[in-house]
């Protein structure tokens, strides 16, 4: 008789669920000892549920799948120069900010669900965690492999991983994972799984990818796509965790909350680096980031919280700011890298009439009134041969690290303040939700490595900005750097594309 | 709790305590209504230092590149130190003027309305 | 009512997929990107294997679709006659 085929549920409770067992001679909480110090209450970890129902042969058999199709792509995009078909060498810049910022973020991941999984006392969480951890680790291989091509051909993308650790706005993304993987193993799920996955990774995934699309970039699309679906599966482990610690103990729900309103205010500062990506470094324009912002966060995410409101979850505090920013923050970040293309490892410009134009009639309320006159400057002083370059360097936000760039929503020509003292000194903010993070666990922020005050401290080399750039970042100064006009890159993609 | 954390009565390393900066302390300047410059400035400067010397001498470096710069009349300018009205004494150091490690100063400006009056 | 929505890499396989869901979801938009293909609809959208079976010409297990798959937003609910997305209300 032919062995009859298991239906998923039943391969997934064999495969899964069964290869549990219980702690007869070992005390079962020193098995897991980072089960209980956050306050979380679990009492049935048989209660969760793995849509999926995903079990590891299969979980190899599709992902192997995934491989084979994505490196065919990067074979074919190589062996074809695919580099000379992208829109515009300015878009190869937006390849830097992503493989020096976001790539080692998959890094973390993949070190931050192996520790969770670990952590976990339930098998079902425990096995989703592990495909996560080896998802995130393909990530960050095939990232590399993708934009080592990219490598040959332009600049500032041959040292990722030393300038994620040390160049002043890595930092950002940096410090968030690691405060993420600091936490206990339910504060990272809930900050990493749900918040960052669920509603904040599609904005980076899905329009941007879609963007590189457009602008002709097929290995970076396909990276983007497959690491994405792996997400798909990401989020609805993030959206079950939420709704299994609500579901085991209602002291639960306040935690959550709070971990919520943290994670979604930290989310939406660190995607201030994606607003510009999408807005001013993808030539040709899919969406504008506001236009994304509200499929993916407003429309998604609302949905998401109506499905939550039964367990008495409410909407991220802040909320009400963040819909506001949308208007400014993309136009903010890269003014702020404008200013500063003289320290960052990668090029800035300023835009084409036609993409100010683009902006005005994306943005109608805000562009022409608040920012193009920053851009009318901008091109008076490069007329003059005085391309501006800030020469001082900037206060920062101790909880996002973010120079304090941000302006009050009321009053978008003034710069947020908010500051603490706590014993006896005083840290600065942002804006009211980087000082509540703060303000609630100050004995973790205080510890914040914020770079311009490492510089003043004397630990990042220098003293001249170049020196730090050159011997600490190991930036090739006035190669990776500077405006766009008359980099090497714009040299060679002219001599490639045969214009003077 | 000033901390969640698994080690009882868990304290922070201050990263960036006054003792750590080598004799300097640091100020930050902002210029209110004026985002040419993205955010406020931060100076590492000796607590004696007079307040001439950081407007005279350390602030022109990074704000004179602005248009209006030249046109401000000080004696109409205000200042706010960490919030609050204040009146700086040109010959005084910072310290004894309540200017400590991290303070912020910020000045206005009323009658500049920066770039194009868009408070660039 | 909120949108659960699917979005899928724009190729062969896809354009099969995304037929069987125009014909089981007569309420979902489709809505065509560089290089994806975004379905939404109100509340509830099913994935069919019999469905997808029909339109490709082969047998289809519903876990493939992880391979074309970019996002989703809803509830999922997985066996191995078919994948759903739910908001509860």
């Amino acid at each position: 008789m032919a062995a009859k085929k298991l239906n998923i549920k039943d391969k997934y409770r064999l495969l899964t669920r069964d290869l549990d067992w219980e702690f007869s001679y070992q005390d079962r909480n020193k098995a897991f000892p980072f089960e209980e110090f956050e306050g979380i209450k679990i009492t049935d970890w048989s209660k969760w549920e793995d849509p999926f129902r995903l079990t590891m042969d299969a979980y190899w058999k599709y992902q192997a799948e995934k491989e084979r199709k994505l490196y065919a792509i990067f074979d074919a995009f190589a062996q074809n120069n695919g580099q000379l078909n992208i829109s515009d060498p300015r878009y190869v810049n937006a390849l830097k900010i992503f493989l020096t910022g976001v790539s080692p973020l998959e890094y973390q991941a993949f070190q931050g669900f192996a520790h969770t999984g670990r952590q976990f006392g339930g098998v079902g969480a425990r096995v989703a965690c592990q495909m996560q951890s080896i998802d995130e680790l393909r990530h960050v291989q095939t990232q590399v492999h993708a934009m080592s091509h990219y490598n040959k051909f332009f600049d500032g993308l041959q040292d990722w991983s030393h300038m994620h650790d040390r160049v002043w706005y890595l930092s950002v993304p940096k410090s968030f994972f690691n405060d993420a993987r600091a936490a206990g193993p339910f504060e990272f799920m809930v900050a990493i799984g749900f918040s960052f996955e669920y509603v904040l990774t599609n904005l980076l995934f899905v329009p941007f990818m879609s963007g590189a699309a457009y602008n002709g970039d097929m290995a970076t699309v396909t990276f983007g796509f497959s690491a994405q679906s792996d997400e798909a599966r990401h989020m609805t482990l993030g959206l079950e965790v939420i709704k299994f610690l609500l579901e085991q103990h209602e002291d639960n729900v306040p935690i959550v909350q709070r971990w919520i309103d943290k994670w979604f205010w930290r989310g939406t500062r660190l995607l201030t680096i994606v607003s510009m990506m999408m807005d001013y470094m993808l030539p040709n324009k899919v969406m504008s980031w506001k236009e994304a912002w509200e499929v993916y966060f407003e429309e998604a995410g609302g949905a998401l919280f109506k499905d939550l409101a039964r367990y008495g979850i409410r909407m991220p505090k802040y909320a009400d700011i963040i819909e506001k920013e949308k208007e400014h923050v993309s136009h903010q970040a890269w003014w702020t890298f404008y200013t500063h293309g003289h320290a960052a490892g990668f090029h800035t410009w300023i835009p084409t009439d036609e993409e100010l134009d683009w902006l005005s009639e994306k943005y109608p309320d805000t562009f022409d009134k608040y920012y193009r006159p920053r851009w009318e400057l901008a091109k008076e002083m490069e007329a003059k041969g005085e391309r501006f370059y800030t020469k001082a360097l900037p206060q920062l936000c101790t909880t996002c690290q973010i120079p304090m760039l941000f302006t009050e929503m009321d009053d978008p020509t003034q710069i947020s303040y908010r500051d603490s003292i706590y014993k006896g000194d005083r840290y600065h903010f942002c804006s009211d939700g980087c000082k509540d993070i703060f303000d609630d666990e100050p004995e973790k922020f205080v510890q914040s490595w914020l770079p311009v005050h490492q510089i003043f401290q004397g630990n990042c080399g220098g003293p001249d900005v170049e020196d730090i750039l050159r011997d600490y970042y190991q930036m090739n100064v006035g190669v990776d750097n500077m405006d766009i006009k008359g980099s090497p890159d714009e040299e060679r993609w002219k001599k490639w594309k045969g214009v003077a | 709790m000033p901390v969640q954390a698994i080690t009882p009565d868990y304290a922070g390393d201050i990263k960036d305590r006054v003792e750590n900066f080598h004799g300097n302390q640091i100020v930050y300047v902002g210029w209110d209504h004026h985002l040419m410059f993205c955010a406020a400035f931060a100076y590492p400067l000796p607590p004696e230092t007079p307040f001439r010397t950081l407007l005279e001498e350390v602030m022109p470096e990074g704000f004179s590149l602005h248009p209006e710069w030249d046109r401000i009349d000080w004696d109409q300018a205000t200042w706010l130190l960490d919030g609050e009205p204040f009146t700086p004494q040109l010959d005084v150091a910072l310290k004894d003027q309540g200017v400590g490690h991290k303070s912020l100063l910020r000045f206005q400006t009323p009658n500049l309305k920066g770039y194009q009056d868009a408070g660039v | 009512m909120s949108k659960v929505y699917i979005a899928l890499q724009d190729n062969d396989e896809s354009r099969y997929i995304v037929e069987a869901i125009e014909e089981d979801n007569s309420e979902a938009t489709v809505i065509h990107m560089p290089a994806m293909i975004r379905i939404e609809a109100e509340n509830f959208l099913a994935v069919k294997r019999e469905t997808v079976e029909e339109k490709m010409g082969r047998d289809w297990d519903v876990q493939e679709l992880h391979v074309n798959l970019i996002t989703l937003g809803g509830n999922v609910d997985e066996d191995d006659d078919q994948l759903t997305l739910t908001w509860n209300e």
